[in-house]
């Protein structure tokens, strides 16, 4: 048959095309309606509050004592006060040291290595395993919290049953170390899906290339794996570490101690919001934290913009 | 991304050639220490509760139960062990519905609308469910609720909750009406179908699972959130299972150990069967891995 | 029962591309029209246009003696079926038929008689209570028209209403919807991209192009006299031979041969043109003037084999040849346009010249 002319109609003729493309006859205004509850709840409980803290990070607002009723501007102060803040500066090394062991290079780590060596195993292990991984992420956070203090505890907890060291109390002796463990364990599941569909993707041909000019399972990851799958790696270390830099969970764990050794951002914030009331020093810091969040956030979207 | 099914799914080979045997059964050996190892890690942390719930002697470490459904009767009898779990409900009911139906049709207007804004927006939504994150947001959602005399108040933090919910399920629910053929409802407005009658007869119906996948999702969200009703729901009463299991394993004792683990599988078991069914019966979807 | 008429109607997006453009046409009460044309040249913009499902930019139209143009969809008595049937998965197909009077708010045993009655004829009593995925793809196909005639609507539309059969079903489809249109009488117009489809069903063919009307006719029209080469291209299962060159000393020089004009045209010397003529309509004959050339390459074509012939000016002439005929590639043979069917373009403007009359044979 003949070819067609040049198609000036056929952007316009696609499904996407631009004009009144309201399939259901909804109507700009009806939508906009539909729209405004959602938005409003969003407005009302994340946006307000992110822009509020800036305003009360600026006041020495309190929650008891006479800076509760009448709290005053304060400027840059809370701000000034956190650089010269040791504990501050604790918790920011603390939650970096966090970050990285557990999500940039834990969950990572393990979460690529168990898509890795899962790909070749037998269904039924793959599926018993990829069961308790998925479940150490759903099960709800207070639970497994208490599931690892079980683990470390020093009266007979299971680490010390297994290691032979009866009397080692983890969390009190090792509390960040414990936490590293700890959140890699919870957080591996989501690193090994994303490694999985990232891995199912890598063209088998170029798999078996590799395998038959004899490279070993880590020349092929280093040359044929790791090309396709870096967008992937960049992605997935940017999400996890917002939300390792984000949790709360270690509070759970050691609520911060012993004697701030394992007090990390979030865990500081609540410490000075709810235990010392200084409501004001807590949301400046806070704001910091949106700061930090926003950035890497931003760069996240980015990255999978042009990736897409 | 696509993937490329079992082709790449066979098994390790065994002894190939009697060249490569040795370094083939150290790598056997190998591949069975590594699975052995994860599987135990993974595993033994999560066998506790298994265990300690129907063990008349429970200690924190791991060993064979004594068999027995004591645990079970004291927690019952904890007077804020069953109230608690019926506050969970109550939260994360409103949570979900307030979620569930925002969403949808948000989610709905998003997608077949073009509004002025409209991917500014998706990008925004994108962009908060990142950044504000309960620990970013506690101090002043603390403030406004405490300057609103909303603490203790159950709805009002299953309103927060949705809240913090929304901008990820509005992002999913449309993705998935997205890949709802228009032409169902331009059918249906042919044969004169209102507005009204098209979202009800036809594309509420059609978009059930992705509509069924964001209310569990949003259900187990708010079951297993701690943070907010930890700083919101001071009243013990008022307290979900999520702040009632920290308070106790603070509180020390020796109830402890007898209603802690109990309770703690009451209100873990939820949430498994849950994903369990959402994905036996939906498939296990995930979208860029949002999570609240 | 209604004709339509559109009048200078035209689809303009916002990025300003003209999707329908200024277009006029009347489609006869109970006439079984195709708008047919290559991807992208505005058919269904036209088609969902007329439904209400597009908004015309300017111009009018009216179903019937009513100016419908800004209408809503639902308000003009139209029935559509689209190209992917849009079936409702989660109704059965009872309640997928019935759904234009439960839109109305009939009464359920309106509804289920409506149903009842739409199956019957089409042949899918027994289907009723069945949901749309337990269907065949020609069954689907059926109870969307079923839909569509229980609507009782003016008009019917059609988009590309075979293109999701596969072949051998198509067939058997096309025959079917031809009796069935005749039977019900109603105004139907289909969008279609197969040449073959629209010839076989339609009672007269708008080809399209870029948002206009090319041409207007009956299939015959269409066929024996394209108006102009993008026509004489598009129709035609087999490609028509097009070949340019000049007029001198009163006859067409193309191909290397020199052949007579078809009667009442006449053409100045030195004046470029496009000959076009059917493979179908060229035959072998040892007479002198014809296009003469070596065979290169035999397609069987079942009945009858298509023949490249390499003819002078590099030009590459098709010919149709019966069963038992085919020359052997290499051979030099000699076609001639059967009387009358020759047809002659504007080597400018590559319009037909002549006039517009169809061949009696």
């Amino acid at each position: 048959m003949v070819s067609a002319p040049p198609a000036a109609g056929e952007a316009a003729r696609s499904r996407r095309a631009p004009g009144n493309r309201d399939s259901a006859g909804l109507g700009v205004a009806p939508a906009i309606g539909f729209l405004a509850p959602g938005l409003l709840l969003i407005g009302l409980f994340l946006i307000f509050p992110a822009l509020w803290t800036i305003y009360i990070g600026l006041t020495n607002y309190t929650l008891t004592g006479a800076t509760s009723v009448a709290p005053a501007f304060v400027g840059l102060g809370n701000f000034a006060e956190a650089l010269n803040d040791a504990l501050f500066g604790n918790a920011l090394w603390l939650t970096l040291v966090y970050t990285i062991g557990s999500a940039v290079l834990g969950q990572n780590i393990v979460g690529f290595a168990l898509a890795w060596v899962l790909r070749g195993a037998r269904p039924a292990l793959r599926r018993t395993i990829e069961t308790f991984v998925l479940l150490s992420w759903i099960l709800p956070t207070v639970v497994i919290a208490y599931l690892w203090i079980a683990v470390l505890d020093r009266d007979g907890g299971t680490l010390d049953l297994l290691l032979g060291s009866p009397g080692t109390a983890w969390l009190i002796e090792y509390p960040m170390a414990s936490l590293i463990v700890f959140n890699t364990w919870h957080g591996t599941a989501f690193s090994m899906m994303l490694y999985s569909s990232a891995l199912a993707a890598v063209p088998p041909s170029q798999l078996e290339t590799a395998r038959s000019v004899g490279a070993s399972g880590w020349q092929t990851v280093r040359d044929v794996v790791f090309p396709h799958i870096r967008g992937h790696v960049l992605t997935n270390t940017l999400l996890i570490s917002l939300w390792t830099a984000n949790d709360f969970t270690p509070f759970l764990l050691t609520a911060g101690g012993p004697n701030h050794e394992s007090e990390l951002v979030p865990v500081f914030i609540y410490r000075q919001a709810i235990s010392s009331g200084r409501l004001g020093y807590a949301a400046a810091i806070s704001f910091l934290l949106l700061l930090v969040n926003l950035v890497v956030a931003l760069v996240y979207l980015l990255l999978l913009r042009k990736r897409a | 991304m696509t993937s490329h099914e079992p082709r790449d799914r066979q098994p390790q080979p065994r002894v190939s050639t009697r060249v490569n045997s040795g370094k083939a059964v150290l790598r056997r050996t190998g591949y069975v220490a590594f699975m052995a190892a994860v599987l135990a890690f993974f595993a033994v942390p999560m066998l506790w509760l298994a265990s300690a719930p129907f063990d008349s002697d429970p200690g924190l470490g791991l060993h064979w139960p004594d068999w027995t459904l004591s645990n079970w009767t004291a927690t019952f009898e904890h007077p804020y062990a069953l109230g608690s779990l019926v506050n969970s409900v109550v939260l994360c009911v409103v949570a979900t519905a307030v979620t569930t139906v925002l969403a949808t049709l948000a989610a709905y207007a998003l997608s077949r609308v073009r509004i002025p804004g409209r991917d500014a927006l998706l990008y925004l939504l994108l962009l908060l469910s990142s950044v504000v994150t309960g620990t970013a947001a506690m101090v002043p959602i603390f403030v406004m609720m405490f300057q609103l005399g909303l603490i203790n108040s159950q709805y009002a933090t299953g309103l927060v909750l949705a809240g913090g919910i929304l901008p990820a399920a509005i992002f999913i629910l449309k993705d998935f009406i997205d890949s709802v053929p228009r032409s169902y409802e331009e059918s249906a407005r042919v044969f004169g179908a209102s507005p009204a009658q098209v979202l009800l007869h036809v594309v509420l119906p059609v978009a059930r699972p992705g509509i069924a996948t964001i209310l569990v999702w949003a259900f187990v969200q708010a079951w297993g959130n701690f943070l907010l009703p930890f700083l919101l729901l001071r009243d013990i009463d008022a307290q979900p299972a999520a702040v009632l299991l920290n308070t106790m394993k603070d509180e020390g004792g020796s109830a402890n150990l007898t209603v802690i683990p109990v309770f703690s599988l009451l209100y873990a078991v939820p949430v498994v069967v849950l994903y369990l069914f959402v994905s036996k019966r939906y498939g296990f979807r995930f979208h860029g891995g949002i999570k609240a | 029962m209604a004709g339509i008429e559109l009048t200078e109607l035209s689809t303009v997006y916002p990025n300003g591309v003209r999707a329908v453009d200024s277009l006029d046409l009347s489609v006869r009460d109970g006439e079984f029209f195709a708008l047919l044309g290559p991807s992208g040249c505005g058919k269904t913009t036209l088609l969902r246009t007329i439904a209400g499902l597009e908004q015309a930019t300017s111009g009018t139209v009216s179903i019937g003696d009513a100016d419908v143009t800004r209408a809503e969809p639902g308000r003009r008595r139209v029935a559509m079926v689209f190209q992917d049937y849009a079936l409702f998965p989660h109704m059965t197909v009872a309640q997928n038929i019935a759904y234009p009077l439960r839109v109305r708010h009939a009464s359920r045993a309106a509804q289920r008689e409506a149903a009842a009655r739409t199956s019957a004829g089409l042949g899918l009593a027994g289907l009723l209570e069945r949901r749309p995925a337990q269907l065949s793809g020609g069954q689907q196909q059926r109870v969307a028209l079923a839909r569509a005639i229980a609507m009782e609507a003016d008009v019917l539309l059609l988009d590309e209403p075979l293109s999701n059969l596969d072949a051998r079903l198509r067939l058997e489809a096309r025959t079917f919807l031809k009796r069935l249109q005749r039977d019900l009488g109603l105004t139907t117009v289909f969008v279609t991209h197969d040449q073959a489809e629209a010839l076989a069903l339609a009672d007269r063919i708008a080809v399209m192009s870029q948002g206009r009307i090319r041409q207007l006719g009956s299939p015959k029209e269409v066929f024996q006299r394209p108006g102009d080469t993008f026509v004489a291209n598009f129709i035609g299962s087999t490609p028509m031979n097009l070949l340019s060159g000049t007029v001198s000393g009163g006859l067409v020089e193309v191909a290397g041969a020199r052949l007579k004009p078809p009667p009442g045209v006449s053409l100045a010397d030195g004046a470029a043109v496009t000959a076009g003529i059917r493979p179908e309509y060229l035959h072998v004959s040892a007479a002198a003037d014809g296009i003469t050339g070596t065979v290169s390459i035999v397609e069987n074509l079942g009945v009858t084999s298509l023949v490249t012939v390499e003819c002078p000016g590099e030009a590459l002439v098709g010919v149709t040849v019966p069963e038992g005929e085919e020359p052997s590639v290499g051979s030099t043979i000699t076609a001639a346009p059967d009387p009358g069917r020759l047809l002659l373009y504007d080597g400018e403007t590559d319009e037909l010249v002549g006039e517009a009359k169809v061949a009696e044979s």
